[in-house]
Protein backbone atom coordinates (compact mmCIF):
# COMPACT_ATOMS: atom_id res chain seq x y z
CA UNK A 1 0.00 0.00 0.00
CA UNK A 2 0.93 3.79 0.69
CA UNK A 3 3.70 2.90 2.28
CA UNK A 4 5.29 0.55 1.18
CA UNK A 5 7.24 3.10 -0.94
CA UNK A 6 8.42 4.92 2.72
CA UNK A 7 9.29 1.74 4.04
CA UNK A 8 11.89 0.93 1.10
CA UNK A 9 13.45 4.30 2.48
CA UNK A 10 15.70 3.06 5.57
CA UNK A 11 19.11 4.06 7.28
CA UNK A 12 20.00 7.99 6.37
CA UNK A 13 17.53 7.65 3.18
CA UNK A 14 14.29 7.31 5.99
CA UNK A 15 12.13 9.97 5.84
CA UNK A 16 12.02 11.96 9.40
CA UNK A 17 9.09 10.86 11.83
CA UNK A 18 8.26 11.06 15.11
CA UNK A 19 6.30 8.22 16.91
CA UNK A 20 5.35 6.77 12.92
CA UNK A 21 3.62 10.66 11.97
CA UNK A 22 5.78 12.42 9.19
CA UNK A 23 7.71 15.70 10.11
CA UNK A 24 7.69 18.68 8.03
CA UNK A 25 9.35 21.62 9.26
CA UNK A 26 7.68 23.84 6.69
CA UNK A 27 5.09 23.56 3.90
CA UNK A 28 7.77 23.48 0.99
CA UNK A 29 9.22 19.78 3.27
CA UNK A 30 5.78 18.32 2.35
CA UNK A 31 5.36 19.90 -0.83
CA UNK A 32 8.44 18.04 -2.01
CA UNK A 33 7.26 15.19 -0.17
CA UNK A 34 4.14 15.46 -2.22
CA UNK A 35 5.72 16.08 -5.51
CA UNK A 36 7.73 13.27 -5.51
CA UNK A 37 5.48 10.39 -4.23
CA UNK A 38 2.60 11.59 -6.47
CA UNK A 39 4.97 11.57 -9.38
CA UNK A 40 6.22 7.94 -8.78
CA UNK A 41 2.79 7.41 -8.40
CA UNK A 42 1.33 8.83 -11.65
CA UNK A 43 4.02 6.43 -12.96
CA UNK A 44 6.21 8.98 -14.27
CA UNK A 45 9.73 7.77 -12.35
CA UNK A 46 10.07 4.36 -10.87
CA UNK A 47 10.05 4.67 -7.09
CA UNK A 48 13.22 2.59 -6.81
CA UNK A 49 14.93 5.15 -9.77
CA UNK A 50 14.02 8.01 -7.03
CA UNK A 51 15.04 5.92 -3.94
CA UNK A 52 18.81 5.21 -5.43
CA UNK A 53 19.14 9.13 -6.06
CA UNK A 54 17.82 10.04 -2.53
CA UNK A 55 20.66 7.62 -0.99
CA UNK A 56 23.32 9.13 -3.45
CA UNK A 57 22.03 12.80 -2.19
CA UNK A 58 22.07 12.49 1.33
CA UNK A 59 25.27 10.58 0.88
CA UNK A 60 26.65 13.43 -0.91
CA UNK A 61 25.22 15.82 1.40
CA UNK A 62 27.84 17.77 3.86
CA UNK A 63 26.42 17.98 7.54
CA UNK A 64 24.52 21.38 8.36
CA UNK A 65 24.64 21.71 12.33
CA UNK A 66 22.24 25.08 11.46
CA UNK A 67 19.59 22.81 9.91
CA UNK A 68 17.12 20.61 11.51
CA UNK A 69 17.00 16.99 10.63
CA UNK A 70 13.78 17.48 8.35
CA UNK A 71 15.04 20.77 6.92
CA UNK A 72 18.12 18.65 5.91
CA UNK A 73 16.33 15.56 4.88
CA UNK A 74 14.05 17.31 2.55
CA UNK A 75 16.85 19.69 0.76
CA UNK A 76 18.48 16.23 0.29
CA UNK A 77 14.82 15.32 -0.97
CA UNK A 78 14.39 17.89 -3.29
CA UNK A 79 18.08 17.65 -5.06
CA UNK A 80 17.18 13.91 -5.41
CA UNK A 81 14.08 14.76 -7.64
CA UNK A 82 15.20 17.57 -9.58
CA UNK A 83 18.42 15.26 -10.09
CA UNK A 84 16.01 12.50 -11.49
CA UNK A 85 13.76 14.70 -13.02
CA UNK A 86 16.73 16.42 -14.90
CA UNK A 87 18.25 13.41 -16.15
CA UNK A 88 14.83 12.06 -17.48
CA UNK A 89 14.68 15.20 -19.42
CA UNK A 90 11.33 16.23 -17.70
CA UNK A 91 13.36 19.65 -16.73
CA UNK A 92 16.14 21.69 -17.32
CA UNK A 93 18.12 22.95 -14.29
CA UNK A 94 18.47 26.43 -16.39
CA UNK A 95 14.41 26.88 -16.18
CA UNK A 96 14.36 25.37 -12.35
CA UNK A 97 16.69 28.17 -11.75
CA UNK A 98 15.09 30.65 -14.09
CA UNK A 99 12.17 30.23 -12.19
CA UNK A 100 13.26 29.82 -8.91
CA UNK A 101 14.98 33.53 -8.81
CA UNK A 102 11.44 34.76 -10.04
CA UNK A 103 9.66 33.16 -7.32
CA UNK A 104 12.28 34.60 -4.99
CA UNK A 105 12.02 38.49 -6.03
CA UNK A 106 8.29 38.17 -6.20
CA UNK A 107 7.84 38.96 -10.33
CA UNK A 108 6.21 35.14 -10.18
CA UNK A 109 3.55 35.09 -7.45
CA UNK A 110 1.16 32.35 -8.65
CA UNK A 111 -0.33 30.87 -5.09
CA UNK A 112 -1.10 26.55 -5.90
CA UNK B 1 -7.22 25.28 -6.82
CA UNK B 2 -5.72 27.20 -4.33
CA UNK B 3 -8.64 27.18 -2.08
CA UNK B 4 -7.85 23.38 -1.46
CA UNK B 5 -4.03 23.85 -0.69
CA UNK B 6 -4.31 24.56 3.03
CA UNK B 7 -0.55 25.22 3.52
CA UNK B 8 -0.89 28.68 1.76
CA UNK B 9 -3.02 30.31 4.78
CA UNK B 10 -1.98 33.69 3.37
CA UNK B 11 -3.99 32.82 0.27
CA UNK B 12 -1.00 33.30 -2.16
CA UNK B 13 0.48 36.53 -0.50
CA UNK B 14 3.95 36.05 -0.12
CA UNK B 15 4.30 38.86 3.25
CA UNK B 16 7.55 38.18 3.63
CA UNK B 17 10.30 36.81 0.56
CA UNK B 18 10.41 33.07 -0.09
CA UNK B 19 13.66 31.33 1.12
CA UNK B 20 15.82 29.87 -1.71
CA UNK B 21 14.87 26.54 -1.09
CA UNK B 22 10.72 27.47 -0.70
CA UNK B 23 11.82 29.12 -4.30
CA UNK B 24 13.50 26.21 -5.72
CA UNK B 25 10.55 24.04 -4.96
CA UNK B 26 7.72 26.33 -5.82
CA UNK B 27 9.69 26.26 -9.45
CA UNK B 28 9.47 23.17 -9.68
CA UNK B 29 6.16 22.31 -9.27
CA UNK B 30 4.73 25.22 -11.06
CA UNK B 31 7.40 23.61 -14.11
CA UNK B 32 5.47 20.42 -13.21
CA UNK B 33 2.06 21.91 -13.88
CA UNK B 34 2.58 23.50 -17.29
CA UNK B 35 4.17 20.11 -18.45
CA UNK B 36 1.04 17.90 -16.98
CA UNK B 37 3.00 16.03 -14.86
CA UNK B 38 1.08 16.77 -11.64
CA UNK B 39 -1.69 18.67 -10.12
CA UNK B 40 -1.89 20.79 -7.04
CA UNK B 41 -4.60 18.59 -5.84
CA UNK B 42 -3.06 15.28 -6.36
CA UNK B 43 -0.16 16.53 -4.59
CA UNK B 44 -2.50 17.83 -1.33
CA UNK B 45 -3.69 14.19 -1.50
CA UNK B 46 -0.38 12.80 -1.42
CA UNK B 47 0.05 14.84 1.71
CA UNK B 48 -3.06 14.39 3.32
CA UNK B 49 -3.03 10.32 2.93
CA UNK B 50 0.43 10.23 4.13
CA UNK B 51 -0.26 12.53 6.98
CA UNK B 52 -3.24 9.88 8.01
CA UNK B 53 -2.03 6.96 6.83
CA UNK B 54 -2.12 4.82 9.97
CA UNK B 55 0.37 2.37 7.99
CA UNK B 56 -0.48 -1.44 7.11
CA UNK B 57 -0.87 -3.67 9.98
CA UNK B 58 2.77 -5.39 9.15
CA UNK B 59 2.41 -7.01 13.04
CA UNK B 60 -1.09 -8.96 12.27
CA UNK B 61 1.03 -10.61 8.92
CA UNK B 62 3.12 -12.29 12.03
CA UNK B 63 0.58 -12.88 13.86
CA UNK B 64 -1.44 -14.89 11.75
CA UNK B 65 1.76 -16.56 10.27
CA UNK B 66 2.75 -17.67 14.31
CA UNK B 67 -0.74 -19.22 15.01
CA UNK B 68 -0.42 -21.25 11.79
CA UNK B 69 2.89 -22.17 11.92
CA UNK B 70 4.29 -23.35 15.46
CA UNK B 71 8.21 -22.77 14.55
CA UNK B 72 7.79 -19.44 13.19
CA UNK B 73 5.90 -18.50 16.70
CA UNK B 74 9.04 -19.84 18.50
CA UNK B 75 11.09 -17.60 16.94
CA UNK B 76 8.84 -14.46 16.70
CA UNK B 77 8.79 -15.43 20.75
CA UNK B 78 13.29 -15.84 20.77
CA UNK B 79 13.57 -12.21 18.61
CA UNK B 80 10.93 -10.73 17.53
CA UNK B 81 12.65 -8.29 15.45
CA UNK B 82 14.41 -11.48 13.48
CA UNK B 83 11.41 -13.45 12.75
CA UNK B 84 9.64 -10.06 11.42
CA UNK B 85 12.37 -9.15 9.24
CA UNK B 86 12.04 -12.65 7.65
CA UNK B 87 8.01 -11.20 6.72
CA UNK B 88 9.70 -8.34 5.38
CA UNK B 89 9.16 -6.34 8.14
CA UNK B 90 12.11 -3.69 8.72
CA UNK B 91 11.75 0.15 9.08
CA UNK B 92 12.94 -0.36 12.63
CA UNK B 93 14.92 2.38 13.54
CA UNK B 94 17.58 0.65 16.42
CA UNK B 95 14.78 -0.70 18.35
CA UNK B 96 15.06 -4.27 19.23
CA UNK B 97 10.97 -5.77 19.25
CA UNK B 98 10.09 -8.24 21.47
CA UNK B 99 6.71 -10.10 21.29
CA UNK B 100 4.61 -11.49 24.49
CA UNK B 101 2.19 -14.06 24.05
CA UNK B 102 -1.17 -14.10 25.56
CA UNK B 103 -2.47 -17.30 27.08
CA UNK B 104 -4.85 -18.85 29.44
CA UNK B 105 -2.76 -17.44 32.25
CA UNK B 106 -1.58 -14.46 30.98
CA UNK B 107 -2.61 -11.26 29.81
CA UNK B 108 0.30 -8.77 28.09
CA UNK B 109 -0.69 -5.24 27.17
CA UNK B 110 1.88 -2.57 26.11
CA UNK B 111 2.25 1.55 27.41
CA UNK B 112 5.17 3.92 27.11
CA UNK B 113 5.28 5.51 30.84
CA UNK B 114 7.82 8.20 29.54
CA UNK B 115 6.71 9.43 26.24
CA UNK B 116 5.01 7.28 23.70
CA UNK B 117 7.50 4.67 22.13
CA UNK B 118 5.44 2.61 19.81
CA UNK B 119 6.74 0.27 17.14
CA UNK B 120 5.10 2.27 13.95
CA UNK B 121 6.84 -0.28 11.46
CA UNK B 122 5.34 -3.10 12.58
CA UNK B 123 1.69 -1.49 14.03
CA UNK B 124 1.28 1.40 11.59
CA UNK B 125 0.50 4.86 13.75
CA UNK B 126 -0.61 5.05 17.44
CA UNK B 127 -3.93 5.47 18.34
CA UNK B 128 -4.27 9.09 20.46
CA UNK B 129 -5.16 7.03 23.31
CA UNK B 130 -1.71 5.75 23.72
CA UNK B 131 -0.20 9.40 23.31
CA UNK B 132 -2.08 10.26 26.89
CA UNK B 133 -1.57 10.90 30.27
CA UNK B 134 -4.14 9.21 31.95
CA UNK B 135 -3.64 5.55 29.42
CA UNK B 136 0.16 5.79 30.13
CA UNK B 137 -0.08 6.72 34.08
CA UNK B 138 -3.03 4.10 35.15
CA UNK B 139 -1.88 1.35 33.12
CA UNK B 140 0.64 0.45 35.10
CA UNK B 141 -1.72 1.92 38.72
CA UNK B 142 -4.56 -0.37 37.34
CA UNK B 143 -4.06 -2.21 34.27
CA UNK B 144 -7.33 -4.02 35.00
CA UNK B 145 -9.39 -1.17 35.52
CA UNK B 146 -8.11 -0.14 32.01
CA UNK B 147 -8.48 -3.28 30.17
CA UNK B 148 -12.40 -3.31 31.56
CA UNK B 149 -12.27 -0.15 29.90
CA UNK B 150 -11.35 -1.55 26.80
CA UNK B 151 -13.41 -4.24 27.17
CA UNK B 152 -11.14 -7.00 27.85
CA UNK B 153 -12.97 -8.57 30.74
CA UNK B 154 -10.06 -10.82 32.27
CA UNK B 155 -10.89 -13.83 34.98
CA UNK B 156 -9.09 -12.94 38.16
CA UNK B 157 -7.00 -15.57 37.78
CA UNK B 158 -5.23 -14.31 34.74
CA UNK B 159 -2.04 -12.35 35.35
CA UNK B 160 -1.52 -9.22 33.89
CA UNK B 161 1.62 -8.10 32.69
CA UNK B 162 2.07 -4.56 31.38
CA UNK B 163 4.88 -4.03 29.34
CA UNK B 164 7.27 -0.49 29.75
CA UNK B 165 8.37 0.45 25.46
CA UNK B 166 11.82 2.53 25.35
CA UNK B 167 13.65 4.22 22.80
CA UNK B 168 15.21 0.58 22.73
CA UNK B 169 12.67 -1.87 23.31
CA UNK B 170 9.30 -2.29 21.43
CA UNK B 171 6.84 -4.48 22.44
CA UNK B 172 3.81 -6.10 20.39
CA UNK B 173 1.29 -8.58 21.88
CA UNK B 174 0.74 -11.87 20.29
CA UNK B 175 -3.26 -12.36 21.04
CA UNK B 176 -4.65 -15.89 21.88
CA UNK B 177 -5.85 -17.35 18.43
CA UNK B 178 -10.21 -16.70 18.21
CA UNK B 179 -11.69 -20.12 18.67
CA UNK B 180 -13.95 -20.97 15.31
CA UNK B 181 -11.22 -20.29 12.87
CA UNK B 182 -9.51 -23.67 13.06
CA UNK B 183 -9.79 -23.67 8.99
CA UNK B 184 -8.76 -20.06 8.08
CA UNK B 185 -6.15 -19.44 6.02
CA UNK B 186 -3.06 -16.82 7.25
CA UNK B 187 -4.66 -13.90 5.42
CA UNK B 188 -8.17 -14.25 6.77
CA UNK B 189 -6.70 -14.76 10.04
CA UNK B 190 -4.70 -11.57 9.60
CA UNK B 191 -7.42 -9.33 8.87
CA UNK B 192 -8.95 -10.69 12.66
CA UNK B 193 -6.07 -9.35 13.98
CA UNK B 194 -6.53 -5.30 15.28
CA UNK B 195 -3.92 -2.64 16.21
CA UNK B 196 -5.59 -2.92 19.73
CA UNK B 197 -5.29 -6.42 20.09
CA UNK B 198 -1.07 -6.32 19.18
CA UNK B 199 -1.09 -3.49 21.84
CA UNK B 200 -3.06 -5.92 24.29
CA UNK B 201 -6.07 -3.32 24.99
CA UNK B 202 -8.56 -5.80 22.62
CA UNK B 203 -9.13 -9.69 22.14
CA UNK B 204 -9.42 -11.08 19.04
CA UNK B 205 -12.79 -12.15 18.03
CA UNK B 206 -14.27 -13.83 14.30
CA UNK B 207 -16.92 -11.70 13.12
CA UNK B 208 -20.53 -12.79 14.19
Amino acid sequence: MADSKLDRLTGAAAVPRKNGELVFDAPWQSRAFGLAVGLAERGVFDWEEFRSRLIAAVRESGADPGASPATLYYQQWLSALEALLCEKGLLEARDVATRASQFASGERDEAF
Amino acid sequence: MSDTHDHDHDGGHHPRPLSPIEARVRAVESLLLEKGLVSSDAIDRVVSAYEKDIGPLNGARAVARAWRDPQFKKRLLDDATAALRELGIGGLQGEHMIAVENTSKVHNVVVCTLCSCYPWPVLGLPPAWYKSAPYRSRMVKEPRAVLDEFGVKLDPSVEVRVWDSSAEIRYMVLPIRPKGGEGFGEEELAKLVTRDSMIGVATVALPR
